[in-house]
């Protein structure tokens, strides 16, 4: 089945909505309509930008390329964990943190799946390898964030109670157990009701590109299927690692709550 | 074997020069001074919840010598604001002690309690029953009567020295209360200025 080609003028219509809704955003006096136009400049030039990148990757196919690629979107996405916390860990800590449970979960998973799965030839082709890494990273990277956030706010605002069961005698991961079971709830729960709402309530994007681009529904659906299940694994595991790594830095040697090792958030 | 001692060995905080004290068991040592002269942070320290510089000891054991959560359930701090996470207060309780509850004005039925319906009052003197219940080897008692009427604050006090005198354990009391600290004190010191001077 042939895709049909869009061309620019045809976008641009798409984008005239965008305008009517700034619009409508500015008349009702919402204080968005810069941010709706600025971002959906952003959109067009970053997705123009990393087609080309993406042009280019798919013609050289070598792996280091893939590999920088690779860990180009791994730190971007470690800043945005470290951009999205309230509260975060001095010192590089949270960026750290947020990236080594994203390499170790999204990366691991995604070649795991190359790999033992798709089986493309070579097992980093960038066709398959990239597409899955950018949604592996772009989902680890929420489930983390989100965990991280939930994990440093609770902390902060339930110190009492964290001392106080400390005074009694409880061990730094007793302690703040509660707390870190929530912050990893917190992390799971987006990819939980994607998941349980995959196909009733929404169809997902990638199996929507796919059909859109002529892929027949029934292998669109088995790698949407493939897709949701690895992205469950490397959020999971990633937000796991996180909250983990992140809550006994948070005590010392001596299982004292350190929160003079938390930074608030300028932004 | 004769019950320890709790000494401080040069502990020092960030609004304290450094301590040396014995408080022998069985006996109050009362500390008052004013709002933000490093009462708390003393107490906190000796528990080893934030960062000192010298050590405490209970007998020939230094704070080192133990893991952290083992030398806080012996050397057990009772704050001025308790914090409770279950859903009733038995659940909180170690080892419940049926007289020292009575003691405190409750009956056996206490347990059943939802923590909910706790008063700040009630609160600070089931915080002492649930401390004694881990039967500690010192307490620190950072104002244990503070939010009490003067009739409960009299039996709470004279409830808490009997069992330090009873059980032989070492007591040190932040108390801003003088006439309190004149009925309950074996020693007392003074925090001004950063040191602490025996009054």
């Amino acid at each position: 089945m042939e895709v049909i080609d869009l061309s620019w003028w045809q976008l641009a219509l798409a984008a005239g909505l965008v305008v009517v809704l700034a619009a409508c955003i500015y008349l009702a006096r919402l204080g968005l309509a810069g941010s709706l136009l600025l971002a959906a400049v952003r959109t067009t030039v970053q997705l123009t930008l990393v087609g080309l990148v993406l042009e280019a990757l798919f013609s050289v196919g070598s792996l280091g390329w893939v590999a920088l690629m690779g860990l180009g979107m791994l730190l971007l996405a470690g800043r945005e964990v470290m951009a999205r916390q309230q509260r975060r860990l001095r010192g590089g800590w949270s960026f750290t943190i947020g990236t080594a449970a994203m390499f170790v979960s999204a990366f691991s998973v995604t070649v795991l799946t190359l790999v033992a799965v798709i089986g493309p030839t070579p097992w980093y082709e960038p066709q398959y390898a990239i597409p899955l890494l950018g949604m592996m990273l772009g989902n680890t990277m929420t489930g983390v964030a989100l965990g991280l956030d939930r994990l440093t706010e609770s902390l902060w605002r339930q110190r009492q109670l964290v001392e106080n069961r400390l005074m009694l005698g409880e061990s730094w991961s007793s302690a703040c157990g509660s707390i870190r079971r929530e912050a990893m709830r917190s992390g799971l729960m987006p990819i939980i009701n994607s998941m349980a709402a995959a196909g009733i309530v929404s169809l997902p994007g990638m199996m929507t590109g796919q059909i859109l681009a002529g892929t027949a529904p029934a292998l669109a659906v088995k790698y949407q299927i493939l897709i949701m299940f690895t992205i469950a694994a490397g959020t999971g595991f990633g937000t796991f690692v996180a909250v983990t790594v992140a809550s006994r830095r948070l005590f010392d040697r001596r299982e004292r709550l350190r929160l003079d090792r938390l930074t608030t958030s300028s932004g | 074997m004769n019950p320890p001692s709790l000494l401080l060995d040069s502990l020092a905080t960030e609004l304290l020069e450094p301590v040396s004290l014995e408080l022998p068991p069985g006996t109050v040592t009362c500390l008052s001074g004013a709002s933000g002269s490093g009462k708390t942070r003393l107490l906190r320290a000796i528990a080893d919840l934030e960062p000192h510089r010298g050590t405490a000891r209970l007998g020939e054991r230094a704070q080192e010598d133990m893991r952290a959560h083992d030398w806080r359930r012996k050397v057990m701090l009772v704050p001025a604001e308790s914090a409770w996470w279950c859903e009733t207060v038995g659940e909180h309780l170690q080892e419940p002690q049926p007289e020292a509850l009575a003691a405190l004005g409750f009956g056996d039925e206490v347990g059943e309690w939802s923590v909910d319906r706790l008063s700040s009052g009630e609160k600070q003197r089931l915080a002492l029953a649930r401390a004694v219940s881990f039967s500690p080897a010192a307490l620190l008692l950072d104002e244990p009567t503070a939010n009490l009427d003067p009739d409960t604050t009299r039996a709470t006090e004279q409830w808490l020295v009997r069992y330090i005198r009873e059980h032989r354990i070492p007591a040190l009391w932040v108390a801003h209360d003088q006439e309190q600290i004149r009925r309950v004190a074996d020693r007392h010191y003074h925090i001004a200025g950063g040191r602490l001077e025996e009054s």
